[in-house]
């Protein structure tokens, strides 16, 4: 009788140190019956990389309020590449602007939330397209 | 090159990946695991449990942080609580160690109880054989918050540490059986605050009042003092250390190293036996609707519930005498 659950990571890459909505996110996902791994503020993309493996997670999600994320976000997306964990899926929210969505799906960010989505439309997103290993 | 191998060789996602089918109760993960058993029960295993709250995270992280000084590889297994309502958890542990994330010779994955009631989760045991294969030569298990009652880490730990915090309750906590019970050394933790003095005063107590022969292990207390001055807090945890050490050294000289693997793997053979004889058992009564059954033969009171066990015990289980 197996019983695969989504694992999730939440976590905020560079200098940004407002986690309130990534906190709220990690609660809500809890709720949601994920498991969470919350790696908190300030944290490396290679760190994310890096935790991301160790815990085998289904998903990254990053959130950034302080405009690095074209930076930052497809980084976290190569480093999962260039060590074979392509299969995990990264998403991001925060202040991003729209005109640079493109990017950041080009990228290789499947998904952006940004303030106004619901918590339900987010959980919503990931039961429907993330799918652990069979 | 196949799983068992590329975990013998240290590498990461195969092993975090095994961990999760274990976890997610996988059928693949089972002879995986068997595999792997040969190279199992290498390393020395560090219980770090106590009270939610007390600091076990940023203590493990010092403890690690010390022993890569000292050229030891180590596995972390961190537990957080699943919620009883929706089955998710959020895995906080990590967080107070993301300094080692990078380190090749550290391994930290966090666990969800899922249920289990003891402070760690049913896949502790096993994920802690993947850990022994991967050849790490220590690994702390961080059980969650625990109470007085909570103490399924002795069945998997050789050495266990109990972190207390000033100010969680009067002398009388401290009498209490369990927790206290099952320490090797204790740590007095933010030990800057008030009370700490008092609590290491009435631990001492107890330790002079308990039955210890001289042949005996006294739990060490160990003072570890604010994370704020990391000079005093270093030396603090270098006492720790050299403490866990020193049981380490009595545990294999007084013959207790021996007991408490025998303990060890006893239990691992029991959960096995009963995932191998009781759980087959319930799931076939459940499928075949017995179960049910039963329970509405026991709550009209036509039957009890001892007499059904001994029937179905019969049935399933050849047995000599009726």
């Amino acid at each position: 009788m197996s019983d695969r659950k989504i694992r999730v990571m939440v976590a905020k890459p560079g200098l940004d140190g407002h986690d309130r909505g990534a906190r709220v996110l990690a609660r809500g996902f809890r709720d949601a019956g994920f498991e969470v791994i919350y790696t908190g503020c300030h944290q490396t993309p290679e760190e994310i990389a890096a935790a991301a493996i160790q815990e085998d997670v289904d998903l990254v999600g990053l959130s950034c309020l302080s405009g690095a994320h074209r930076a930052l976000f497809p980084r976290v997306v190569e480093l999962l590449k260039e060590k074979e964990a392509a299969d995990i899926s990264v998403i991001g929210g925060g202040i991003i602007p729209e005109q640079d969505f493109q990017a950041l799906y080009d990228a290789g960010i499947k998904a952006i939330f940004t303030p106004g989505a619901t918590l339900e439309s987010i959980v919503e997103w990931i039961k429907t397209n993330i799918k652990p290993r069979a | 090159m196949d799983t068992v191998k590329q975990i013998r060789e240290g590498h990461v996602r195969p092993a975090s990946r095994l961990i999760r089918d274990i976890e997610d109760k996988i059928p693949s993960a089972k002879s995986e695991i068997k595999s792997l058993f040969p190279y199992t029960g290498k390393s020395f295993i560090i219980g770090i449990t106590g009270a939610p709250g007390a600091g076990k995270s940023t203590l493990t992280d010092a403890i690690v942080t010390n022993l890569r000084g000292r050229k030891k590889t180590i596995g972390v297994l961190a537990v957080d609580p699943s919620s009883p309502f929706s089955g998710g958890a959020i895995l906080g542990d990590r967080i107070r160690m993301q300094r080692h994330v990078q380190d090749p010779d550290v391994f930290i994955r966090s666990l969800a109880t899922r249920g289990a009631l003891g402070g760690l989760s049913h896949a502790v045991g096993k994920a802690i054989h993947v850990i022994e294969a991967m050849r790490k030569d220590i690994i702390l298990v961080e059980t969650v918050g625990i109470g007085q009652q909570e103490l399924d880490i002795i069945n998997h730990a050789h050495s266990v540490v109990v972190v207390l915090v000033p100010g969680m309750g009067d002398e009388i906590q401290v009498m209490k059986a369990g927790i206290m019970e099952i320490a090797d050394v204790f740590v007095i933790n933010k030990a800057d605050r008030d009370g700490a003095k008092q609590l290491h005063k009435e631990l001492i107590s107890m330790l002079n009042a308990a039955p210890l022969g001289p042949k005996d292990w006294r739990p060490p207390v160990v003072m570890v003092g604010s994370l704020f001055k990391p000079k005093p807090f270093a030396e603090n945890i270098e006492e720790l250390v050299l403490k866990l050490e020193e049981h380490y050294l009595y545990l294999r000289s007084s013959g207790k190293m021996i007991e408490r693997i025998n303990r060890k793997i006893t239990v691992e053979i029991l959960d096995a036996l009963k995932a191998n004889i009781l759980e087959p058992i319930v799931q076939k009564l459940d499928e075949s609707g017995d179960l049910l059954d039963l329970v509405k033969k026991v709550k009209s009171r036509k039957v009890d519930p001892y007499s059904a066990a001994e029937e179905i015990a019969h049935r399933f289980l050849k047995s000599e005498d009726k």
